[in-house]
């Protein structure tokens, strides 16, 4: 599904990220960890064609992200709070991007109710635009939103991060239950290394820029992941 | 201490990347002050023999001081609009070991070396040794300097509490226009003739300068009023907190009849409504609207043709001009998000486009009063109209693709006053100068008509082309598509 080639970021003498190969199959579930500054958000910007790569590629279903918007029908992400529309409502930010996406109102609001139990009765018909709710509640709604429309291709970078435990609980579930799913290929970043092992099919992990590991996730792997970021 | 806030405030300034990207910009405001400068200096030499040659009967001393006080009035407007408080982005200093006094001693005393409060300097100081030359008295001279120095510092002060006066309001320039109209009335209709006082209170200290203390009580009064005011917020849950407003949840259906471009139709309108900053450019309409009545009711512009299609572009166009100027930073807290949906640019920028060609007929409908004061105004209105969807939108938005400055729809109104600085400005000049160039050729040469008829086949032609324009246009923005997410998401 998502094929990396040669991929490399530079910020003046600096490499940020150099991937030479880096093939994610379609349905996988995957995972990206590594310290700060290890080149996580990179290369999801660099996915959804935020940033310009410095050499290399990435195809998304045979499309070249940069070259083509094809993939954008497919794909949604949720990065970070600049994602949100602070003016907006959630229920509007939700109808918004469902017009974007080619659903109408009533599609939204059905597909809203499975997330009922997720938005613990502090979002919807609250009467407050999304600027003023807290972190956590904006990150739900940025993450139910990057669900809208059925999309194959699932962006989320740190998503169990500021969330509350019992949250983060039932987003590991969503998310387990989308890789039951084959169409749909998730792509997680995170620096907890349990909910990656809990949630990914697969952990890459990145230290500065460079892929050192790419496990298919055991019942060991915690273990070995633990032990290899306890230096 | 203080070295380390200039250090501080030269990398914001120097290492933002709307600097690094509008040194044109720049260069152009720099111009704009050496001009300035220029002017006064030459004011302030000549206005002596000057006012010697044209009224002999009168001191020039005294005439000077007469007028100050208008200079005073258009002063306060001026700096309303373009000076802001010199605020360091205050929070992140709050829980470091300095002392809260030091910091904003700091912002006030450096709000001093303001270049507003040079300007009148350049001016004062020839005249005062013109002065000197021409047998005043030395001391009674240097004290007349010395007791403006204290009055500008006192606009200076008098200014940010204007400000932070307006920025509680809805309408931020109501306070300051109510003020300086009810000073100007009260003068102009001799109830209490201020420019009189204000000069005898001038003459009075340049003569016993042991009053110089009066005004310097007033200067370092209005400074503590200054300190009191920023030292009340510098907390975090007074100015840098917001006030929850409940939401008020609108459908807006009837935009679905633009069809696909109606979602981003409705974002705008939300964002027009719900947001500080743009409300604001609402809010101008009104001022915009009323300008012709500065000039169309005067007789002694009544020849002045051009300046119908000057108020022609300004009224139709305010919209335009205040909201286009500002595309796509509009956007720019999510404009990441956009860009990573399955968006058509073309169809973003088309929903700017109506909105601004909207209000130039909306804007236009509500100007035909103006045809009280002749036809001539209202075809010069229609003309003007027409050249602004055809021509105005398109290089606006021609030059939204250039636009690197965040802007945070967010932010509380106490550090963010007017949030327009003299660049914003400044685009709006060639927008307006260009067709008055456009008409004035066919004026002189032809005729009324044919001048008003050339800016109109100049607007409808891009109405004609609009769909190629447009694609232009958004390729340009494609283009430079990483830039400006990078910029965006800058703070500052």
């Amino acid at each position: 599904m998502i094929q990396t080639t040669n991929l490399s970021k530079n910020y003046g003498n600096v490499t940020v990220l150099n991937i030479e190969e880096l093939t994610i199959p379609k349905g996988q579930t995957f995972g990206l960890v590594g310290n700060n500054g290890a080149g996580k958000t990179t290369f999801f910007n660099l996915l959804l064609d935020l940033i310009q790569p410095t050499t290399g590629q990435i195809t998304s279903n045979e499309i070249r992200v940069n070259k083509s918007e094809d993939w954008k029908t497919y794909t949604s992400a949720f990065i970070d709070e600049s994602f949100l529309i602070g003016y907006l409502t959630p229920e509007e930010y939700f109808y918004f991007i469902g017009d974007l996406r080619g659903r109408n109102k009533a599609d939204i609001d059905t597909f809203l109710e499975d997330f009922e139990e997720i938005f613990n009765d502090e979002i919807l018909n609250k009467k407050k635009y999304l600027r003023d709710l807290s972190k956590g509640n904006q990150k739900k709604v940025g993450i139910v939103a990057a669900l809208i429309g059925d999309p194959e291709v699932i962006v989320l970078d740190e998503p169990f991060a500021n969330l509350d435990p019992t949250t983060q609980i039932r987003f590991k579930k969503m998310l387990r239950s989308l890789s039951e799913n084959k169409d749909i290929t998730v792509l997680v970043s995170s620096h907890d290394l349990n909910h990656v092992t809990e949630v990914c099919e697969r952990i890459v992990v990145l230290d500065k820029g460079e892929i050192v590991k790419d496990i298919n996730t055991s019942p060991e792997t915690l273990t070995e992941l633990e032990s290899y970021f306890a230096v | 201490m203080i070295s380390n806030f200039i250090n501080l405030e030269w990398k914001q300034f120097f290492r933002s990347t709307y600097w690094q990207k509008s040194v044109a910009l720049n260069l152009l405001l720099a111009f704009f002050a050496i001009f300035l400068v220029g002017m006064f200096l030459i004011m302030g030499i000549s206005l002596f023999p000057i006012l010697k040659k044209e009224f002999p009967d009168a001191d020039p001393f005294k005439t000077v001081n007469d007028i100050l006080f208008y200079w005073i009035l258009t002063d306060l407007i001026i700096r309303f609009f373009f000076q802001k408080l010199p605020v360091m982005s205050v929070k992140p200093l709050l829980t470091l070991p300095i002392k809260k006094s030091k910091i904003i001693h700091y912002v006030l005393g450096k709000s001093t070396l303001s270049f507003f409060n040079f300007l009148l300097m350049f001016a004062v100081i020839p005249f005062g040794i013109m002065l000197i030359i021409n047998d005043y008295n030395v001391i009674m001279v240097l004290f007349w300097i010395f007791v403006l120095i204290d009055i500008t510092l006192i606009i200076n002060f008098l200014n940010f509490l204007i400000e932070n006066l307006a920025a509680k309001t809805e309408l931020s320039f109501l306070p300051i226009i109510a003020l300086v109209g009810i000073f100007y009335a009260l003068n102009y209709f001799d109830i209490i003739s201020f420019a009189t006082l204000l000069s005898n209170g001038i003459i009075a200290v340049a003569d016993h300068p042991i009053l110089i203390l009066i005004p310097i009580a007033i200067l370092a009064g209005l400074y503590f009023w200054n300190f009191k005011v920023l030292k009340e917020k510098f907390y975090i849950d007074n100015s840098l907190k917001s006030k929850t407003h409940e939401a008020k949840t609108t459908d807006l259906a009837w935009t679905n009849k633009f069809g696909d471009i109606a979602p981003f139709m409705q974002l705008d309108i939300k964002l027009l409504l719900r947001n500080k900053r743009p409300r604001s450019s609402i809010f101008i309409l009104i001022i915009g609207l009323l300008y012709g009545l500065f000039f169309y009711p005067n007789p002694l512009y009544q020849d002045k043709v051009w300046l119908f299609i000057l108020v022609g572009i300004f009224v139709t166009g305010i919209f335009l001009i205040n909201f286009g100027q500002f595309i796509p930073a509009w956007d720019s807290g999510y404009y990441k998000m956009l860009m990573s949906q399955n968006i058509k640019y073309e169809q973003y920028l088309k929903s700017k486009f109506t909105l601004m060609s909207a209000s130039v007929i909306i804007m236009f409908v509500l100007s035909i009063p103006y045809v009280y004061f002749g036809w001539n105004i209202l075809l010069a209105h229609f003309a003007a109209a027409i050249y602004n969807i055809g021509i105005n939108s398109h290089v606006i938005m021609f030059a939204g693709a250039y636009n690197r400055k965040k802007i945070n729809l967010d932010q509380r109104a106490a550090f963010n006053y007017q949030g327009t600085g003299a660049v914003q400005w400044l685009v709006g000049i060639p927008l307006m100068l260009v067709p008055i160039l456009i008409f004035l050729p066919f004026y002189y040469f032809i005729s009324f008509e044919s001048g008003l008829l050339a800016l109109i086949v100049l607007g409808l032609i891009g109405i004609v082309l609009h769909q190629k324009i447009m694609t232009l246009i958004t390729k340009k923005y494609t283009a430079v598509k990483y830039e400006m997410i990078n910029a965006f998401s800058q703070e500052n």
